[in-house]
């Protein structure tokens, strides 16, 4: 875990942990095992995720009358194990995440440092463009591009990565134009150092703290799209498990088979939940502003 | 104020422009439209007559044109689907989806606005803690396992409510608790913090040293100026969140609406609905956008003279 704050302070794990309470600990170790069972998923699942087994099809979870010994968490409709698909579909929808955030901060990153620091004509069109993204439900542009460009992995992580660009692509413009007010940026300048150079060396190494935050934030919104497109049917497809296309599927099975459903329903409660307490409490670190509140 | 609006039309107009030319090029980009429109088996003269019929071996420029024509015309398409024309579906969806979004902007401000004052003044009581896990939770849920939860304890389980349609009073009950959770969250946080920084001001004080009672305070004084900065808010997030939520909502629920009708379209590759209906809801998007810059600055006293910088 990272540990930025405002002031460019690091702090170690434990500073960390003896500062938070308790629903931030919960968090913390939510999301560490989290991210540790999506990476250990095949050594952790028992089962191949798409191996269908016909004759113990909608058993449910160890413990309910009818459950066939192995399947923890009971067999879908085309008698899939549960959990091995859930440990799948966690480290897919997390990685999906983690591309598409990153991708987002490539792309608005670059461009709001870009208008912050040329400043001008080249500042006018790229904070249009964030205005117009600003006025348009992302959903929509989603569900625009993955039904004309089909939903193949990378079109799902180009989606993911255009659904956040444009908060970076803001804050970094804002930090960006405060920074080439300052002194130090000034003295680099008299010194002769190119805008290229300014931009590297002296604006990016000021703006970390501010973009891990919302690398943060961005990150549980693009879970929250990636798992509403997946259960829409529209984001990654069948066999491949997803969190929210589980739950998508599951849905004709809910009346006789709830476990289909509750299990990766729970399980994208778990991400969206700790990772949104984690943003807002780095969020909280850094801005000084919200201190003591 | 004219100004004002003159210049809020303008932006409006340019930013539909500048969507209306995506979707053109998103289109052409993906290859022929032709290959969408007929499936295998044509032949190489029939397929000549069908690039004709739809102007594609004219140059780019000239389709752009020409698709800009034929939408300022009113002639959306055919859906390729139904075979009817795309606006009377549209049109046939849009009350079904304003029903639903009023019921869940009146619930979100019935609840978030009281609740968000209550965490302003009670904030260092459990109370104000309490209600603040609760907006927490509204924001980490996404709606569509919200959707799932509620159909199973209160549909399946419980059996007290219906989850299909739109037909009676209590059609509307699960869906607009679902599509209502996220704009509480949102609209009781901004409350809050609206609330928060008006609390602190001088005039708050003087109120109270004149001795009125805490009710007319926090009412009178505290919300008709938190009011300006929250109706912003309202505006901005909750016309995304509605827009979002309703695909999603209408959706589970199957609920006619026009969220409803794009899942759809987008899942059978329905271009012309899709396109058409996109540019709908955000034309309606950007509307109530204009709408709430308007009554922002109708609001604020200090907007309402000077042409409205100073509010930014």
């Amino acid at each position: 875990m990272t540990t930025v704050t405002g002031t460019g302070k690091y702090l170690g794990v434990r500073g960390l942990w003896s500062e938070a309470d308790l629903i931030r600990r919960v968090a913390l170790v939510l999301s560490v095992s989290l991210v540790l069972a999506a990476i250990f998923a095949p050594i952790l699942a028992g089962y191949e995720p798409n191996a269908q087994s016909l004759i113990s099809r909608l058993r449910p979870p160890l413990g309910f009358e009818g459950a066939r010994p192995g399947y923890y968490l009971g067999t879908d409709e085309l008698g899939r194990d549960l959990l091995s698909r859930c440990l799948y579909g966690l480290s897919l929808t997390l990685m999906l995440a983690a591309l598409g955030a990153t991708l987002g901060l490539v792309i608005g990153g670059t461009l709001g440092v870009l208008a912050g620091v040329a400043g001008g004509r080249i500042d006018a069109v790229i904070m249009a463009a964030v205005d117009t993204q600003i006025a348009v439900p992302f959903t929509l542009v989603a569900l625009f591009m993955l039904s004309v460009f089909g939903s193949s992995m990378p079109i799902i992580v180009v989606v993911l990565g255009v659904a956040g660009w444009e908060q970076y692509a803001r804050i970094l413009r804002g930090e960006g134009m405060r920074l080439m007010q300052l002194p130090f940026i000034e003295a680099a300048r008299a010194a002769g150092a190119s805008p290229q150079r300014i931009a590297l060396v002296h604006v990016l190494p000021n703006v970390v703290s501010p973009v891990v935050v919302q690398f943060t934030l961005s990150l549980s919104n693009i879970i929250l799209l990636e798992s509403t497109l997946s259960f829409l049917g529209l984001g990654v497809q069948p066999p491949t498990a997803t969190l929210g296309a589980m739950v998508g599927v599951g849905r004709d099975y809910m009346p006789t088979a709830p476990w289909i459903v509750l299990a990766p329903a729970l399980l994208i409660l778990a991400v969206t939940f700790s990772v949104q307490i984690l943003g807002d409490w780095l969020r909280d670190r850094a801005d000084v502003r919200l201190r003591g509140r | 104020m004219l100004s004002r609006l003159l210049r809020t039309a303008f932006r409006m107009l340019l930013t539909f422009f500048v969507i209306v030319t995506l979707v053109f090029i998103t289109t052409r980009l993906s290859g022929s439209p032709l290959d969408f429109v007929i499936g295998e088996g044509m032949s190489v003269e029939d397929r000549a007559i069908m690039i004709r019929y739809y102007e594609l071996d004219r140059s780019l420029g000239e389709q752009y044109r020409a698709f800009l024509r034929a939408f300022f015309d009113g002639e959306f398409g055919l859906s390729f689907i139904e075979r009817r024309p795309v606006a009377d579906m549209v049109a046939e969806r849009l009350w079904p989806s304003a029903q639903l979004l009023f019921s869940a902007t009146a619930v979100t401000l019935l609840v978030a606005i009281p609740l968000g004052i209550i965490a302003a003044v009670q904030r260092k009581s459990w109370v104000g803690s309490a209600v603040m896990a609760f907006a927490f939770l509204g924001y980490a849920v996404p709606n569509f396992v919200l959707a799932v939860f509620l159909v199973l304890v209160f549909a399946f389980s419980l059996n007290w409510l219906p989850v299909v349609g739109n037909g009676t009073p209590a059609h509307f009950i699960l869906p607009t608790i679902t599509l209502a959770a996220a704009m509480i969250a949102a609209v009781m946080r901004f409350t809050r913090n609206a609330m928060l920084d008006v609390l602190g001001q001088d005039y708050m004080r003087t109120a109270r040293a004149k001795g009125l009672p805490e009710d007319t305070v926090i009412l009178k004084h505290g919300l008709r100026n938190a009011g300006i900065t929250i109706l912003s808010v309202v505006g901005l997030q909750v016309a995304a969140l509605a827009a979002s939520g309703s695909v999603v909502v209408e959706s589970i629920f199957a609920w006619p609406g026009i969220g409803d009708l794009l899942v759809n379209a987008a899942i059978r590759r329905d271009y012309p609905v899709l396109q058409f209906g996109v540019l709908t809801v955000a034309l309606a998007v950007l509307f109530i956008n204009a709408a709430i810059d308007f009554a922002y600055a109708w609001v604020d006293p200090r907007l309402r003279h000077d042409g409205g910088e100073a509010g930014k």
